[in-house]
């Protein structure tokens, strides 16, 4: 091959240097790219070859996914023994709820992503009425699940358990201490001494004190506090306290969403001449609420993870369930495969959460553009 | 009516008016509640009084720091469980900053392996309840973990077994003295050795190995002193009698499953902490470490980690108190903190539901409510001076 000349300024781009493109290259770069590195990759490997192959053993291949009791199980084969949750996967996941009337959970269950579309999702189309559906959903819920009216048959709180519980608990408290939670952050804010006051007390009480402790108020001490003969629902006691718990949390997050908007806007407003409630409604809101989201997410999921404390005061969540299941002297002893059951839900569903709150963040942030 | 309408459309005299209608609302709430307190009281023949407080308690706590057994008083039976809180909050804060840290760190590294590793570990952790974790470590140490009879052995010294880890126990022996002696000696050293090298190097810019020489002080002056005065520690190694070990230092499954669940929850929570700290620092600062020519670990320990820090440390704080507010989910595997101790038998046998959880919430309140006023001095005193 004779050499080429090239004039000044015209030489052809030179191919990278072999060792830096290419999975090689990938491979040098990222694993490989001092001793320290390739030790900590070569620890990686084998960590990960011990985990899967562990895990894969014993979540698949000698597992046991039917049989009469435990030691039924151990005499096909010593892995995991699923039975104890395909043999009572009804209970997971409806609780006592009746089985001929498990197909309103089901209605209910499906309906609810109908009715959170439009508000996770404004860019869906016909929101619109999509919207009327969701301002509707609340009572259509409360009458499927409850029954009592239009000849459904009235189901007592009771029954309900398994991840229906978990799931209306979530909800309902999410739903709830959203409202609440921006009234307190804005409480907080407030010129108003009394009102700032109240609002620091009960945010910070409620910080201050473990969860437990106020459901242990909800279930034993609150009717105390009632006029003699009232008695309402515990499920509805403990979404009250989930509510105000969860609400405090979220009036931190907004009031450091609040805070962190340039005075700036404070002042334009004011120089237009907008009162409290026009300026709240939209300048600080708008804007404190989209810095806030992922803190907001994060309450949320925390909210959702704490449900299951109810099993405490003996509401019967999927933990509940599966501690009954683990009394029964045929499954005694299966708590890992139990509570890991459990635990694959709730991942499922809070990583979700976690998931639309990075896809929601990236589009409601307007500095990229 | 103008007055009226005056009135309301000043702002100064709204406020007030806003206000006095907000206290009012309150007073009435609040006088509600008492007089439906009362009236239920009366209906069932109970007082408010912490007398219960002195009597014998009449139950067993598996796990004490200070002397207990059944004869104490609720009060003492409190504070039983309180320091059980402490003890398993302190082990749990430990580990999870141990761990979280790492974790932290290794998620920010350039090993693309390690890195998710760390991330699926962060995902998996901290997307699954706490109070599942708790009950998923207590599982495997009672389920899976055999018998004391066929214990696990470390070394024929520390054995794992479901009745729950049993460690050596140091017995202090005559000659102890002089090995604190010596380590008190090395301390004060060490204190002022550094404020020593700190002015020499203000003066005259010439850098010591300050954190290796006192290092070494600190550990190898007593341990010569160890030597000198003749070996004084002794081990107390558990031994098998009967059905379970005997003597050394003995970790109840519950402590144990409380521990690991809450340092590994917790943990997940600290990586992201910390790697949101290091991240928080700007490109800029790493860059300009760098081009002055200072070492990798340098950069780490002078630029970035001295800033990171303010933006770790309050929320590092939380997390701790969420941890210790955490532990009180203890009650669900039967270990006996405060929650399980007052606000559980206690509560039961005196039927005092009022008083035992008024207390048990002021506790845990004092304890958050000071860490968060300590914060805000911390947080105020680090500040950026901004203009």
């Amino acid at each position: 091959m004779s050499e080429k000349t090239y004039r000044p300024g015209n030489y052809p781009d030179l191919p990278p240097p072999p060792g830096t493109v290419g999975v090689y290259g990938w491979i040098r770069q990222n694993l490989f790219s001092s001793i320290s590195n390739s030790l900590l990759t070569i620890i990686s490997v084998l960590l990960l070859y011990y985990l899967i192959d562990g895990i894969i053993g014993w979540f698949f291949l000698d597992a046991v996914f039917d049989a009469d009791s435990k030691i039924a199980c151990r005499k096909i084969n010593d892995g995991a023994c699923w039975a104890v949750i395909t043999r009572r996967v009804g209970q997971f996941v409806y609780g006592f709820y009746p089985e001929a009337e498990r197909w309103r959970i089901d209605i209910t269950f499906l309906t609810m992503f109908v009715a959170f579309a439009p508000l996770l999702y404004p860019d869906i189309p016909k929101r619109k009425w999509l919207l009327y559906f969701s301002v509707f959903y609340p009572f259509f819920a409360f009458v499927l699940i409850m029954g009592g009216y239009f000849g459904l048959q009235k189901i007592e709180y009771s029954l309900f358990g398994g991840f229906m519980l978990t799931v209306i608990l979530g909800v309902c408290g999410i739903v709830c201490s959203l409202p609440l939670g921006i009234l307190l952050a804005l409480g907080r804010q407030s010129n108003l001494t009394v009102v700032r006051t109240l609002s620091v007390c009960f945010i910070e009480f409620m910080r201050g004190v473990p969860l437990i402790t106020l459901l242990f108020v909800a279930s034993s001490m609150l009717n105390y506090f009632l006029p003699p003969g009232t008695n309402f629902s515990i499920l509805v006691r403990v979404i009250i306290m989930f509510t105000f718990f969860s609400a405090a949390y979220i009036a931190e997050v907004i009031r450091g969403g609040i805070q962190a908007i340039p005075k700036g806007q404070y002042e334009a407003a004011d120089a237009l001449g907008m009162s409290y409630w026009q300026k709240t409604r939209f300048i600080t809101l708008p804007q404190a609420l989209k810095i806030s989201i992922p803190g907001i997410v994060n309450t949320f999921i925390g909210l959702y993870k704490d449900t299951t404390l109810v099993v405490v005061i003996g509401l019967l969540d999927p933990l509940g369930i599966g501690r009954a299941a683990l009394a029964d002297t045929k499954w005694n002893g299966l708590s890992t495969e139990t509570y890991l059951f459990v635990a694959l839900f709730f991942f499922v569903s809070c990583f979700a959460m976690s998931r639309y709150s990075l896809w929601l963040e990236n589009k409601l942030n307007t500095d990229k553009k | 009516m103008t007055f009226f309408s005056n009135i309301w459309r000043n702002e100064k005299s709204r406020e007030i008016i806003v206000q006095i209608i907000v206290l009012f609302f309150l007073g009435w709430f609040i006088s509600w509640l008492v007089m439906n307190v009362n009236a239920n009281f009366e209906a069932l023949g109970k007082d408010i009084s912490f007398e219960f407080l002195f009597i014998p308690a009449g139950y067993d706590i598996n796990q004490y720091l200070i002397d207990y057994d059944s004869r104490d008083s609720h009060l003492r039976a409190g504070i039983v469980g309180l320091l059980n809180t402490g003890l398993v909050a302190f082990f749990g804060i430990i580990l999870a900053t141990l761990l979280g840290i790492a974790l932290g760190i290794i998620r920010l590294s350039k090993n693309w392996l390690a890195s998710k590793i760390a991330y699926w570990y962060v995902e998996f952790t901290r997307n699954v309840p706490i109070l599942l974790h708790i009950l998923l470590w207590h599982g495997i140490i009672i389920n899976t973990l055999p018998h004391p009879r066929k214990a696990i052995s470390l070394g024929e010294v520390t054995f794992l077994s479901n009745r729950g880890f049993y460690i050596p126990k140091p017995l202090a022996e005559s000659g102890i003295e002089l090995v604190y002696l010596f380590l008190v000696v090395a301390i004060i050293f060490s204190i002022l050795f550094a404020k020593y090298c700190k002015k020499k190097q203000d003066l005259t810019g010439i850098q010591y190995p300050v954190f290796w020489i006192n290092f070494s002080v600190i550990f190898f002056l007593p341990l010569i002193a160890f030597f000198l005065s003749g070996m004084p520690v002794s081990l107390e190694i558990p031994a098998l009698k009967g059905f379970n070990f005997r003597g050394g230092m003995h970790m109840s499954p519950e402590l144990a499953a409380l521990t690991f669940a809450l340092g590994i929850y917790t943990a997940a929570f600290i990586a992201e902490i910390v790697r949101a700290g290091i991240l928080a620092i700007d490109n800029g600062q790493r860059e300009a470490a760098e081009s002055i020519g200072l070492k990798p670990s340098k950069v780490m320990n002078l630029v970035i980690l001295p800033q990171a820090r303010r933006v770790i440390i309050p929320p590092l704080t939380s997390q701790y108190l969420n941890l210790t507010k955490n532990s009180s989910l203890a009650i669900a595997i039967g270990y006996m903190d405060l929650v399980a101790t007052l606000g559980g038998i206690s509560l039961n046998q005196t039927g005092r539901e009022m008083e035992t959880m008024l207390i048990v919430m002021l506790i845990y309140l004092s304890v958050s409510l000071s860490i968060s006023a300590l914060m805000n001095w911390y947080n105020s005193k680090v500040k950026l001076v901004g203009r």
